[in-house]
């Protein structure tokens, strides 16, 4: 979160819009994103020079190129160390990455995981289509088990990765789920990810039309979205389904789907707080497939990496006072030849 | 030994001497050499040290694995190696003495622990027999001191302490003996203990008295005949202090951060022999010294070219195998043309190899280890306090270039010290920082230009998040000059190419002329870099003192290389280099200038000795 300057210029979507011709397949779900983005930045009262995007490698990281800030297309997988080192130099720009599920979970898992247990103050937006896409189609870690690919032919062995669940393990201070077909719950969403001070993990579920067109479809189609996407609203009991008649009870520790009606109301169904202090129903809740879970899981507060660095930073100069190279020399046992 | 007793043993004056204290790892080998090389640079001797253990933390006890050493030169004269061979050894247990006695110069002095050499030690160290009892130590004077025993002896009304304990305190013992034969006074180490361990005033007594009771032990008995005197050295008037490599290095890039007004960003994964420098960094919070201990090598890199974007004075170090796994990154650094040092403290390789040993092996990695053209200035340091004066030096090349730059440091460099001469942190220059301005209003007319170079320089702006109206991309897909949008042009890529290449090859217009020890002609020049610089200086100078026809001349930039390099080497009739690897300068030199260069490499993971070199030398000139 950036301090919100009160003089900020009023901008508008325009202003966020680059000279450079966007180039995804037609129809790929990073419009939508792009066009959230650009929409939902002129209204957080962060000024355009404060704002930078950080991708790596695969067809979201050309996001940057895309947007009128200040911005860096890395290498595959690296990122969020670059966030974390341009968030530790200067602690008050409101800095974004862009990944996927190959370079934030595959290549870049570790530095995902260690960003978020930091809790370095980035927004990381993982757009998730469960294939890779600028390698032409191969599986990738959030792909079902059986999924055929060119590189699989016989179906994916692998048990895909929730990427919710690993960064509530992490430890993460803010984690969300949305969909590019869901253009307001988008834009809410990444608002509230940019309000949030530390790491917030967004994952979207992103639809990439040439390799893995099926794996949406059920969540875009009118007909079945409801009765495959719980959304979360804060105190709210979590009730899903097409005709609103379903919801989710935790049992012995495991959630449960329940219909509404004979002896059940919404009195006995969870009630969603994402503030919780506990992460455990926001990781029960990451977990669930049918339905699954959107909106802001986790959402509590926590000292960034930043925060807790530049407070050694003033103690240690309330200590020692200012700094003086000569006597940092002369810091050691010393001797005079005259 | 004397059956006669002399009252005063005779005290020689010697010009120099080198001590190597052995013993097994936790024998504290390290610090007895340290203690004993501080006392002796506060008497004015000019010191060379060299620290030499073993990888493992905690190898078995007793074993040749686990023998620690430490070397110390100590001189009335400038020197600038930590010595060829040691003339003194103090061995602490059998796998000691074996591992270093082929060191030793012959008629050397050793100086054992009579009392560690029992039949389980003498067999962890592959001795068939007690070679204190037969004649294998022939040809040197042996001193066999039941240390242990004395030690504890010296110890007994020490309460609170077990017999384990207190004899921890026997290296100190140990040091109390060659403080009396090198007529060194105790203060100083008294007053180390006592700070080092406050707060447990048991072990501050145990150790203060071992250390007294060396001593007494020198001056009582008449074992030892001769004491050794070593007169202070001439050195320039000032005030001085001790320095490894590491914490010059340290030292020069807190001084580099200060002089450019810009908070020091060190981004780091602990590597051996670089860790020192994170160590020494983190405690220097006080100067808005952010460390980062990242979670790998490649995300020490990636933190560092974040902190680069945003402004930040942006330095990694490692060694060569983190070289290894960082490369991706560092080429991102070359493309995005952002300013940071690179450090590699170069360790034995290839793969994880020699951790705690030196080489000079990753020279043509850090030159050429990336895929694509990706050039990248290199410097070396010649001595550990030149550490000092480079890690500057690097930060001023990387912000004229915009450019990352390679501080291509040692293993032994880093662990060895010498004198240091406290300067004035006023004398040194400003390090000029520009970031090209705001604008505001021109939104769309005037776009930001974030490759277009200075004329000069061939640097593009820095210019840094924060800054209304100067929003800019920046990737590693090759782009267009100017604008440094993307683009698949093959003249956009030439152009590109060739301008990196040139920027950094226009760094030789601020790089001092290179200069030449001796000779302006002569049958041979001597070429070295990195940290042999002192083994072929002493060995060219006394080459030079026997009539040859010899000249040297040491490299401390390797990329670009000084502008008169190439006229000089035409001077000479042979060039010898020698190296720590395979012969890569003199493969570089060759490439470079299509001359023929005698190579001279040792593999040995050890540094050259001076001896080697002056052989060398004669081998070639006669
Ligand atoms: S390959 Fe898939 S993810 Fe990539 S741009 Fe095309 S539709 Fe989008």
């Amino acid at each position: 979160m950036t301090t919100i300057d009160l003089e900020t210029p009023t901008l508008t979507r325009k202003d966020f819009v680059s000279d450079q011709e966007v180039r995804w397949c037609p129809g790929c779900g990073d419009y939508s994103i792009l066009a959230q983005m650009q929409k939902v930045l002129p209204d957080l009262g962060i000024r355009r020079e404060n704002i930078v995007f950080i991708s790596g490698i695969g067809c979201s990281s050309r996001f940057p190129y895309y947007m009128n800030t200040y911005g860096i297309h890395s290498i595959h997988g690296r990122a969020p160390t670059l966030a974390t080192g341009l968030a530790i130099s200067n602690p008050d720009l409101s800095i974004w990455v862009i990944t996927g599920d190959g370079d934030g979970l595959s290549i870049g898992g570790n530095h995902l995981i260690h960003a978020i247990r930091r809790n370095a103050n980035i927004n990381i937006i993982l757009f998730n289509n469960r294939v890779y896409g600028l390698t032409k189609g191969q599986f990738s870690p959030t792909s079902r088990q059986g999924m055929r690919t060119k590189s699989s032919p016989m179906g994916s062995i692998e048990q895909p990765l929730e990427p919710l669940s690993l960064a509530l393990s992490a430890g993460a201070t803010f984690v969300a789920r949305t969909i590019d077909t869901n253009p307001n719950h988008l834009g809410e969403t990444l608002t509230r990810a940019a309000a949030h001070k530390g790491t917030s993990l967004v994952e979207v579920y992103q639809n990439c039309l040439i390799f893995n067109p099926q794996e949406w479809t059920d969540y875009h189609n009118r007909q079945t979205r409801d009765d495959h996407m719980l959304f979360l609203e804060d105190g709210q009991p979590m009730v899903f389904g097409v005709n609103q008649d379903q919801g989710i009870i935790v049992r012995d520790l495991q959630p449960e789907i329940v219909k509404l009606g004979n002896g059940i109301s919404e009195d006995d169904l969870l009630v969603h707080d994402a503030t919780s202090e506990s992460p455990t129903l926001a990781y029960i809740l990451s977990r669930l497939r049918h339905p699954a879970v959107m909106g802001v899981l986790r959402e509590v507060e926590g000292p960034t990496y930043a925060e807790g660095l530049m407070h050694q930073v003033a103690e240690a100069k309330a200590k020692k006072g200012q700094s003086d190279l000569l006597s940092l020399y002369q810091e050691s046992d010393l001797w005079e030849v005259k | 030994m004397s059956e006669v007793k002399e009252k005063e043993p005779s005290l020689r004056e010697l010009d120099a001497i080198v001590i190597r204290f052995a013993g097994d790892s936790g024998d504290g080998m390290q610090l007895t050499g340290t203690q004993f090389t501080n006392t002796s640079a506060v008497l004015g001797n000019d010191i060379s040290t060299f620290p030499d253990f073993p990888a493992e933390i905690r190898a078995p006890a007793g074993t040749m694995a686990g023998v620690s050493g430490f070397q110390v030169m100590f001189s009335r004269e400038d020197i600038l190696t930590p010595g060829d061979a040691p003339q003194v050894l103090v061995a602490m247990n059998p796998a000691a003495l074996k591992k270093n006695l082929p060191d030793l110069e012959r008629g050397g002095f050793i100086i054992v622990n009579t009392d560690s050499f029992n039949r389980q030690n003498l067999r962890k160290a592959d001795y068939d027999d007690n070679p204190l009892e037969d004649d294998s130590l022939k040809g040197y004077r042996v001193y066999k001191v039941p240390l242990t025993s004395l030690n504890r002896e010296a110890l007994k009304d020490v309460e609170g302490l077990t017999t384990k304990e207190k004899d921890r305190s026997q290296n100190l013992f140990a040091l109390g003996i060659t403080f009396w034969i090198f007529d060194r006074p105790l203060e100083m180490t008294l007053e180390w203990i006592e700070k080092k361990f406050a707060g447990k005033p048991a072990v501050i007594e145990a150790n203060q008295k071992a250390l007294r009771m060396g001593y007494y032990f020198g001056e009582n008995t008449e074992i030892f005949r001769q004491r050794f005197r070593i007169s202070p050295a001439d050195l320039p008037a000032g005030t001085y202090r001790k320095l490894t490599g590491n914490e010059a290095t340290a030292l020069g890039l807190v001084t580099a951060a200060v002089k450019m007004g810009k908070p020091l960003f060190y981004g780091s994964y602990p590597i051996t022999p670089a860790s020192d420098i994170l160590h020494f960094l983190a405690k220097l919070r006080h100067f808005d010294v952010r460390t980062f201990q990242a979670e790998d090598e490649i995300a020490a890199m990636g933190s560092v070219i974040g902190a680069a974007f945003g402004g930040a004075l942006a330095v990694t170090g490692t060694s060569g195998p983190g070289i290894a796994l960082k490369s991706e990154a560092m080429n991102l650094a070359v493309v995005l043309e952002l300013p940071m040092v690179i450090i590699d403290v170069q360790r034995g390789g290839p793969s994880t190899g020699l951790p705690t040993k030196t080489e000079q092996a990753d020279l043509l990695q850090v030159l050429f280890g990336r895929n694509g053209e990706s050039p990248m200035p290199v410097v070396a340091p010649q001595s550990p306090t030149d550490c000092f004066d480079l890690a500057i030096e690097a930060v001023r090349l990387a912000i004229r270039g915009m450019t990352p730059v390679i501080f291509l440091s040692e293993g032994y460099l880093a662990n060895s010290s010498e004198p240091w001469r406290i300067i004035d942190p006023d004398d040194i220059p400003a390090i000029d920082v520009h970031h090209p301005a705001p604008r505001y209003g021109t939104n769309g007319k005037e776009p930001f230009l974030p490759y277009q170079r200075d004329p000069v320089t061939l640097a593009r702006p820095w210019a840094i998040p924060g800054t209304a109206g100067l929003e800019y991309r920046v990737g590693g897909l090759s782009k267009a000059p100017l604008t440094g949008n993307v683009s698949y042009d093959p003249y956009d890529h030439e152009k590109m190419v060739k301008d990196r290449a040139e920027k950094v090859a226009r760094l030789a217009d601020i790089i001092p002329e290179q200069e030449v020890f001796g000779p302006e002609k002569a049958e041979l020049l001597v070429l070295s870099w990195g940290g042999t610089y002192g083994a072929a200086r002493s060995a060219v100078r006394r080459a030079q003192k026997d009539g040859k026809s010899v000249a040297h001349t040491h490299l401390r930039y390797l990329n670009p290389f000084p502008a008169n390099l190439e006229e000089i080497l035409s001077r000479y009739d042979q060039i010898l280099v020698p190296e720590l690897n395979k012969g890569q300068m003199a493969f570089l030199l060759q490439g470079t200038f299509a001359i023929d260069v005698l190579s001279y490499p040792k593999l040995h993971a050890r540094p050259f000795r001076i001896n080697e070199i002056l052989a060398k030398i004669n081998e070639v000139l006669d």
